[in-house]
């Protein structure tokens, strides 16, 4: 990563960049960048989490197939809804009901 | 040696890190010669018996972006199973290198030279060099991988040969020094590759339509930019053996008033035409194209500039109704540089049909005519040696 010139850095590529700055077949040469790219904006259902319900039994984490559902110290937390796409697994997953389906963003 | 036999030994002499590969007449030897130089010791190639086409070209792809020097061979039916993923291995700029030996795509069904299968992968994003003989096959393969790999370029590229014309007749060719050709190819050491520890990375993003045509452009100016590689690269080479190589060879054509244009096995032919032509006092001439990815619009122009009359032979069927692809793009080389020559479009050899010296000894004749003003065809693109 040292030998990356600075354009070639994720945090420098966006939507202005000049096509002779993107990198040779738009590689990226950092891990996690996805971080950065707020793919939940496309989200056309969210979930909601009732924390009265919950019983942090951690079943919807694994099930989660965006990594949306973000664990600190054994506990869930509420969903990130920046990559959070609204599939609804989750709300179907939990036995306690604890997770619902709202239409919209 | 067969230009099979040719391709095999050049890949021996480079000995790269891995191969997938799949049978497919007529390149079929090339695997299996390079399965055996594996089996005996002689290099330590990685070779990938794969279930299909598509599969030896993704595994390429896998491979390549990995950071292995990658080669894989097909022909025909087997290219055109590539399909989809050529465009995949160009867009991600991996320098793969592949012999491809020309066969007509079916159909109807045939296993004979035609160039169908590269011409119509020639708007994948691959580099294209084609040969007139085995001497010519070998030398641009070893040639390949300085081009492709090259930081301006890194493209992926067709070392392309006709299928049993030149892949399994045998003739003298010179080989050149194990060490030399070693040197001259030389080690490759991508910036990036994805086994890169130190350094993890991504290959093949999606890209949202306000990314795809920067990415785009960045390519189609790697292809221009192929151009001064791909002559610096046969200069050096020359150097080492004495062989020349440019865009293309101009046979007797520098004071040319007719020229034949063509790629392949068959501008051999053409040049005893030439030689016959020119015995009966006539400027007669052949352009004999060797890379045709990047395509060298101007220099072909330039070179055609003083003819009366040109003759552009296709070896493969364009089906737009008007003619093949090499007519239609040195056609328009011409038109851009404001020539003045007459033009015609010539379907010959498809699916291995035989072309003689008697018959583009015909077509000069037909030149002169077209030269004068004569009606000589009445359609874009006569068929050469077709029954009527």
């Amino acid at each position: 990563m040292s030998n990356l010139k600075p354009y070639e850095r994720a945090e420098f590529i966006n939507e202005s960049t000049p096509w002779h700055q993107l990198t040779d077949g738009l590689q990226i040469y950092e891990p996690a960048t996805s971080r950065q790219f707020h793919t939940g904006e496309w989200r056309t259902n969210t979930p909601v989490w009732n924390t009265e319900k919950c019983k942090q039994c951690l079943l919807c984490v694994p099930y989660c197939p965006d990594s949306s559902i973000p664990v600190v110290d054994e506990k869930r937390q509420d969903f990130d809804l920046d990559h959070c796409k609204g599939c609804g697994i989750c709300a179907k997953a939990c036995p306690f009901s604890a997770i619902t389906m709202k239409e919209g963003k | 040696m067969s230009g099979n036999e040719a391709v095999a030994h050049a890949i021996k002499q480079i000995n790269p890190d891995v191969m997938p590969a799949f049978p497919i007449t007529p390149s079929t030897e090339i695997p299996q010669f390079v399965a055996g130089m594996i089996a005996n010791g002689e290099i330590d190639t990685e070779f990938i018996p794969v279930e299909s086409e598509h599969s030896s070209m993704s595994a390429a792809i896998g491979s390549s972006a990995a950071g292995a020097r990658t080669l894989t061979a097909t022909s025909s039916c087997g290219l055109a199973f590539m399909w989809e993923v050529l465009y995949v291995a160009a867009s991600n700029r991996l320098p793969i290198a592949m012999a491809v030996v020309n066969r007509g795509l079916t159909g109807p069904l045939n296993i004979n030279a035609e160039h169908s299968d590269s011409m119509g992968a020639r708007d994948s994003g691959w580099l294209q060099i084609y040969a007139e003989n085995n001497q010519e096959v070998y030398d641009n393969f070893l040639q390949a991988y300085r081009i492709a790999e090259h930081p301006d370029v890194k493209l992926p590229i067709m070392i392309c040969q006709d299928g049993f014309i030149t892949s399994h007749a045998v003739e003298n060719i010179t080989l050149w020094d194990d060490a030399t050709m070693k040197k001259f190819v030389g080690e490759y050491e991508p910036d990036h590759y994805l086994l890169n520890a130190d350094e993890p990375m991504a290959v093949g993003p999606y890209a949202a339509s306000n990314y795809c045509m920067e990415a785009k452009k960045a390519q189609t100016e790697a292809m221009k930019r192929a151009k001064k590689v791909i002559l610096d690269v046969a200069k050096e080479f020359e150097e080492l053996t004495g062989q020349s190589y440019g865009f293309f060879e101009g046979y007797r054509l520098d004071d040319a008033e007719y020229a034949v244009v063509a790629i392949g096995s068959v501008c051999g032919t053409a040049k005893d035409a030439v030689d016959q032509m020119r015995a009966r006092g006539l400027r007669a001439g052949l352009l004999k194209i060797r890379v045709f990815r990047p395509f060298p619009a101007e220099e072909i122009a330039a070179a055609l500039k003083d003819c009366r009359a040109v003759a552009i032979m296709d070896r493969s069927e364009g089906y737009n109704a008007v003619g093949g692809p090499l007519g239609a793009e040195v056609t328009a080389a011409l038109y851009r540089a404001k020539s003045h020559a007459e033009v015609i479009n010539i379907m010959y050899g498809l699916s291995g049909r035989d072309v003689r010296v008697e018959d583009i000894e015909q077509l000069f004749d037909n030149l002169v005519k077209l030269g004068d003003g004569e009606q000589v065809y009445d359609e874009t693109c006569p068929y050469l040696g077709l029954r009527e």
